[in-house]
This record gives structure tokens, C-alpha cells and sequence, in this order.
């Protein structure tokens, strides 16, 4: 049974204290959401937890997991930027992130189309718009298996559809045993996921919604 | 390894793309050895006896020209996160960047150089020469420049800092290839001399290079 565990965490990024005394726990096949308003650290944490920043204070504790890797070589971790290359194809951009993070290539073509992007792969990922942009890289998160998913503002800039789509995809991957923690303004069609919220209540911790 | 080699040909493929720069570095370094001529004078033995320091200083320069794309680009974008996040140690994938950087920004100095040889009045025997250490020196100037590609990554547009930081680092390297080039030509020290320690130069900062970038990368997450 896979369980992730953070204590204490306090981040400072700039000097300026982000939060502290934050905890969590999620299992497996459970979703958190982490809300809060701007500036609150929503980014902070699950950069945190990808190993993008490192805390000040506090730890992060993965049980269940492959020990020889680490917490962030477990994770996918969807920031604000796609990460996409301008000049290459939808195609070749999710073929390399799959190679990249050690994923089936076999698996790409179905992730394509998993994100209704199949009719579009062969453009260069500069003519796609903001939402085709972001569903490109979601469907990094289907063509390469990765147990824990951390989704910075996931769905920013999707149209209902895509949202629909997103909330789809998350519900699949907690219900095959998946972690996902998602950082967000509001709900995101996420029903009896636990949330966190950050902010001036910040030490309260989880909270069953 | 597949995803070392992923990230190789991902980074070829860029290079040659629409916007992917592969070109700047050679073109300053055609420009640069084109006008020295009309800049020394119609005085063709000094030309002659300036030509490797010329190459050698053209490719120092383009090189340096070039650095900014190595790793500030997939910095701005996020492609620097994710590979984070890959199952490669991070020493190994920008030591990755590095060789295809290398291979589109430095080879083509590299190939380009017997040519431009002609316009600096050089001898069949000197161009090989110059060529020759350009081979065995370039990989240098790129993997020093790593080191300084990652310390600056953070920064927009921190180019000139990063031939400030970088140049004085590869000074050593520009000497010994100078010298080693000379050797060759007028033969007053033997060419496996200093031709020994450029190598010696190059190991060492294929090694130092991507250790020290991988650390510089790691402090600055931030």
C-alpha cells in the first residue's frame, strides 16, 4: 500500500516565508486537493514534492514505493509550462518525453488520442492553442506509468470539455491505486477527494471535504 | 540509456530546426575569420603567422556566442523540471545536452576551419594542424561552458555574464591550442607537447563539467 507523507514542511522561497507547519497524507487510489489563494503555496508545495525546492524544514515520506527510487523519480509533475519544444511536432514531443521519462513508446499514439490531439500530431507544437498545449502535455501523464501525479493548476487553460476530460483521467488514476495531488482555485470536479488548504489556515492540515 | 540517447536526438533534431540556432555560432565564426584579413593588411606571411591565433579566437568566441542555448532554453520553457524527474542521473543528461551541443555548435567550427584557412594565407599542413586541435579543444570550451550555462540558467538573458564567468576558464585551453597549432607550423617545440596537456584540459572538463553543472542546477532550485 502506497502512502505519501509530508510533515512540518516549511518552504522559503526568496526570504519570505511560503507556509509552514504544513502536513499531509495521501494513499493510494485518494486524491488532495490543495487550495488556497494566491500566493498561498500551492506551486510551492508540489514543487516540493517533486524535488524542484527543497524544504527548509519538515519531510517528505514515501511508503510502499520503489525504494531505489526517489519520490520525484515516481511522480509526474504537471507544471504551469508544457514543456513543449515549438518547433517539434505534437508527435515527437510526446515521444521523447516518453523515452525521456521511460515510458512504452508503443503507448504514445494511444495517449494522443486519450486527449483528442490524434488528428493533430504531426504539427509543430507552435500552432497549437494554450488548452491543445496543455492537453499535449496531460498526455504525458497517460503514455508514461507513473503511480504519483502532481497537477499545478491543471486546468487552467482547458475548455469544459478538456476539464471534463482531465477529471476523467484523475478519477481513472486514483481509481487504479494512483496519488494525485492537485493544486486549485476551486473544485475541479473532484468528488470526496481530501483537500488541504493553505493559507492563513494553513496549520489546520487535511480535512475530509 | 534510451533516455539518454532521447534526449541526444532531441536535441540534434532542435538544433537544425526553424529557430534552433545551430547556425549562429558557425556564421559569427565565418564573419569574424573573413574580415581579419582586410583588417591585418595585404601582408600575407603576418597573415599567415596570425592564422591560428585567428581560428582559434574566432572558434573561442563563436563558442561562447552559442552557450546561451544550452540550457537556459529548456529552463524558460520547463523542460529542465521534468528532466529532473527522469530515472537519469542529472550528471549524465546535461553531459547529453553538452555532446549535442557540441556536435551542432562545435564540429561545424571545426569543419569550417580548413576552409577559412584560405583567406589567412595557411598551408596545407598548418590548416590540418589548426583543425586537429580545434577537434581536440572545442569539446572543452563546451563543457566548460556548461559549467557557467548552469550557474546562470536562472537569469534571463544572462548571456554576457555567462561568457564573463566562462572565458577566463578558457583561456588555458585557448593557449595550449594556440600553441599546439604553432608547434605544427614553425616546429620550435614538439606538436605532442602542448597538444598532450589540450587534451588533458579536454578530459578533465568533460568530467569537472557536468558535475559541476549538475550541482550548480541542483543549488538553484529554488
Amino acid at each position: 500500500m502506497m502512502r505519501l507523507m509530508g510533515s512540518d514542511l516549511t518552504c522559503v522561497r526568496g526570504g519570505r516565508q511560503v507556509f509552514s507547519g504544513v502536513g499531509f497524507t495521501v494513499g493510494a487510489g485518494e486524491a488532495l486537493l490543495v487550495m488556497g489563494p494566491n500566493g498561498a503555496g500551492k506551486s510551492s508545495l508540489l514543487r516540493l514534492v517533486a524535488g524542484l525546492l527543497r524544504p527548509q524544514q519538515g519531510r517528505l515520506k514515501l511508503e510502499g514505493g520503489d525504494l531505489e527510487l526517489t519520490i520525484a523519480e515516481q511522480a509526474h509533475y504537471l507544471g504551469h509550462q508544457d514543456a513543449l519544444k515549438p518547433s517539434l511536432s505534437a508527435r515527437e514531443n510526446l515521444g521523447f518525453w516518453t523515452a525521456l521519462l521511460g515510458g512504452e513508446a508503443a503507448k504514445s499514439g494511444h495517449a494522443l488520442a486519450a486527449v483528442g490531439l490524434d488528428d493533430l500530431a504531426h504539427l509543430p507544437a507552435i500552432y497549437l492553442s494554450a488548452g491543445q498545449r496543455r492537453r499535449l502535455a496531460i498526455a504525458r501523464l497517460i503514455a508514461v506509468e507513473r503511480p504519483i501525479w502532481l497537477l499545478d493548476e491543471p486546468t487552467s487553460v482547458l475548455d469544459v470539455a478538456a476539464q471534463a476530460m482531465l477529471a476523467d483521467l484523475i478519477r481513472a488514476h486514483v481509481a487504479g491505486r494512483g496519488l494525485v495531488l492537485v493544486a486549485s482555485h476551486g473544485p475541479i470536479g473532484l468528488n470526496g477527494a481530501k483537500q488541504l488548504r493553505l493559507g492563513q489556515q494553513a496549520d489546520q492540515g487535511t480535512q475530509p471535504s | 540509456m534510451t533516455a539518454l540517447s532521447a534526449l541526444l536526438a532531441r536535441d540534434l533534431r532542435l538544433a537544425v530546426r526553424v529557430g534552433g540556432g545551430a547556425l549562429i555560432g558557425i556564421l559569427f565564426f565565418t564573419l569574424l575569420v573573413t574580415v581579419m584579413p582586410f583588417a591585418v593588411g595585404p601582408d600575407l606571411p603576418q597573415l599567415a603567422r596570425l592564422g591560428p591565433a585567428i581560428l582559434w579566437l574566432g572558434a573561442l568566441l563563436a563558442s561562447l556566442l552559442a552557450l546561451d542555448r544550452l540550457l537556459a532554453m529548456d529552463h524558460e520553457d520547463g523542460t529542465l523540471d521534468l528532466i529532473l524527474t527522469a530515472r537519469v542521473p542529472l550528471e549524465l543528461a546535461v553531459a547529453a545536452k553538452a555532446l549535442a551541443h557540441w556536435l551542432t555548435t562545435g564540429l561545424p567550427l571545426v569543419i569550417a576551419a580548413p576552409l577559412l584557412g584560405l583567406l589567412l594565407n595557411l598551408e596545407p599542413k598548418a590548416t590540418a594542424a589548426i583543425a586537429v586541435t580545434l577537434l581536440a579543444g572545442t569539446p572543452a570550451l563546451t563543457f566548460i561552458g556548461l559549467i557557467g550555462a548552469a550557474l546562470t540558467v536562472a537569469l534571463r538573458r544572462g548571456g554576457l555574464l555567462l561568457a564573463i564567468l566562462v572565458l577566463p576558464l578558457t583561456v588555458p585551453v585557448l593557449i595550449f591550442g594556440v600553441a599546439a597549432a604553432n608547434a605544427a607550423i614553425a616546429g620550435s617545440v614538439p606538436f605532442g607537447t602542448p597538444f598532450t596537456i589540450l587534451c588533458a584540459l579536454t578530459l578533465i572538463s568533460i568530467v569537472i563539467g557536468p558535475l559541476a553543472a549538475a550541482i550548480a542546477l541542483r543549488q538553484g532550485l529554488e
